[in-house]
């Protein structure tokens, strides 16, 4: 059987491989972070830099907050045939001290969730469309 | 005192799903703050709208889209979009036209067609966009940042099911001496308890649906009521600030939050600092505050306003509903006109639906759901893009 391609939702958000990373921004003027990656102005008020590094952003974090969805929701979101509910958590991490939202991998439910819990990024499907399949980073509970 | 600006009327379309033009709600909402002023539309200097993004070019110009409707006068025009804090926006708007000596008498007009279900981004391919961007990547609703904010309530606090359940009990039945509300109908505890989940851990009784409906104020320099012999309600500040940098809690409509590692975040949450700003220009406190009415976009939401307007410390807002402190009855009522539990949203119309509100409470005219001596009054939204509002209005 051949393998569907495979291809990111969006390009140069996410590293892939065994260990992947968000790709952020980080400020040459003050050193704050930044995702999605913010290359036009630093959001610091006391900062006037305009110049940015592109960083791998650490891939572990703790949880901040999550949900489970039973409802599908509107386009743009590409539910395929059937819709399935999809569990969300919020992620702090630890470096970068900035939360960032993303579906949980999937065969995770809330009930294996819990606030302040250590998670880590994985990148896995999204949806498929044209016979590609679209990629996207997910949180996933961190084995201890 | 110098900053003070006067209600002189009040009025509202119900709301509803109605299946009109948002225009039709809007005229009604106009005829009625007019008639309640006891004003011509032709004594009106300047028409301030609370623009509607649904609802094509009518709605985006809205002020003018009234001016025409109730018969060109000649009357200037303003229009304002600031998310669910529109109405509020468009207030503050004219009011400042009015302490700046610009116009002595102004009406503010916000109004309303939603689609349903949720509301959803704008058409097309917009990958640079974070509002289209959440939808594409995650599935990433309003009901989900609700519901976020809601199991942290959760796990921090304490807060159970049946907590965010009897927010939606006491709201739905303060609703029920409301005409101007959608909804008029009790419900149990289990009735909402049973009610299918959305996002967990809220369901579809808990988050609030989107309406049509509108609403209109005409206010007036002190002296202008004053010449005319009355003594009005005052609006006392209105507050639109913006957050502080870094923002560390999770806004509709980003999925990420500013970073935390370089700057300290502020002490104070973005909300409580809208709050905060209204009380500071008021002169007021939250303890002279005989009502409020704030955004429970979702039953839970209703729970962090507490805390975020200063009725009660980070933490004890469940122990503040439970008491019944927040009830008709209670000792600073919260959301007296069904909130948006009963109302629904109608997103320009929304805010200035609050300062109605407190309007009808503040001259004792609410009917069935009058809070006794009502002195003072406080509302409080937040919306997309950083957008927030705080309105204060006193006797
Ligand atoms: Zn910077």
């Amino acid at each position: 059987m051949s393998q569907s391609p495979i291809q990111p939702t969006v390009a140069g958000w996410f590293t892939d491989g065994d260990e992947p990373k968000l790709i952020g921004t980080q400020c040459r003027g003050c050193g704050t972070y930044f995702f999605p990656k913010q290359e036009l102005f630093c959001r610091n008020p006391s900062c006037t830099s305009t110049d940015f590094d592109e960083v791998e952003l650490s891939r572990t974090g703790r949880i901040w907050s999550y949900t489970k969805h039973y409802y599908a929701p509107p386009e743009p979101y590409i539910t395929g045939d059937e819709f399935e509910p999809y569990t969300i958590a919020a992620v702090e991490l630890e470096t970068e001290k900035m939360v960032i939202l993303g579906q949980v991998a999937n065969g995770f439910e809330p009930e294996d969730l819990h606030t302040g819990q250590e998670m880590e990024v994985v990148v896995e499907k999204l949806y498929e469309q044209d016979g590609t399949d679209y990629t996207v980073w997910k949180w996933k509970p961190r084995a201890s | 005192m110098a900053k003070d600006v006067a209600i002189l009327g009040v009025g509202m379309h119900p709301w509803g799903k109605w299946g009109k033009n948002f225009v039709e709600y809007g005229l009604k909402a106009c005829n009625d703050a007019l008639g309640d002023a006891g004003l011509d539309w032709q004594d009106i200097e300047v028409v301030a709208g609370a623009e509607t993004v649904r609802n094509g070019y009518a709605g985006y110009v809205a002020g003018a889209t009234f001016a025409e409707a109730l018969g060109w006068s000649g009357a200037r025009v303003l229009t304002s979009y600031a998310a669910c804090a529109s109405g509020s926006q468009a207030i503050n708007n004219a009011r400042a036209m009015i302490l700046a000596d610009m116009a002595d008498v102004i009406l503010v007009v916000g109004a309303d067609t939603t689609p349903k279900g949720f509301l959803a981004p704008n058409a097309g391919e917009r990958w640079a966009d974070p509002d289209w961007l959440r939808f594409r990547l995650m599935g990433c609703t309003n009901p989900t940042y609700f519901a976020l904010y809601a199991r942290r309530r959760m796990d921090l606090y304490g807060a159970t099911e049946e907590d965010f359940a009897a927010v939606k009990v006491k709201n739905a039945r303060h609703g029920m001496a409301n005409p101007n509300a959608r909804y008029h109908k009790e419900f149990t505890q289990e009735q909402v308890l049973e009610s299918p989940l959305v996002a967990d851990p809220l369901r579809l009784l808990e988050i609030c649906a989107t309406s049509d409906g509108a609403a209109a104020v005409v206010i007036s320099s002190m002296d202008y009521a004053r010449k005319r012999n009355i003594d009005p309600i005052r609006i006392r500040a209105v507050s639109t600030v913006t957050p502080t940098y870094p923002m560390t809690s999770v806004e509709m409509p980003y999925f990420s939050t500013d970073s935390a590692a370089v700057v300290a975040p502020n002490e104070m949450s973005f909300k409580a600092s809208i709050a905060q700003a209204a009380y500071e220009e008021a002169g007021l406190g939250p303890e002279d505050m005989s009502m409020a009415e704030v955004y429970d976009l979702s039953s839970a939401l209703e729970l962090d306003w507490y805390e975020n307007i200063g009725l009660c410390p980070e933490g004890d807002a469940e122990k503040l509903l439970r008491d019944g402190e927040t009830t008709l009855g209670g000792r600073v009522p919260v959301n007296p006109s069904g909130g948006l539990a009963c109302f629904g949203e109608a997103v320009p119309a929304q805010a200035i639906a609050q300062v109605c509100e407190l309007t009808w409470q503040l001259r004792g005219q609410a009917g069935d759901r009058q809070i006794a001596g009502a002195q003072a009054g406080i509302t409080a939204n937040i919306g997309l893009f950083g957008h927030g509002s705080s309105v204060i209005c006193s006797t």
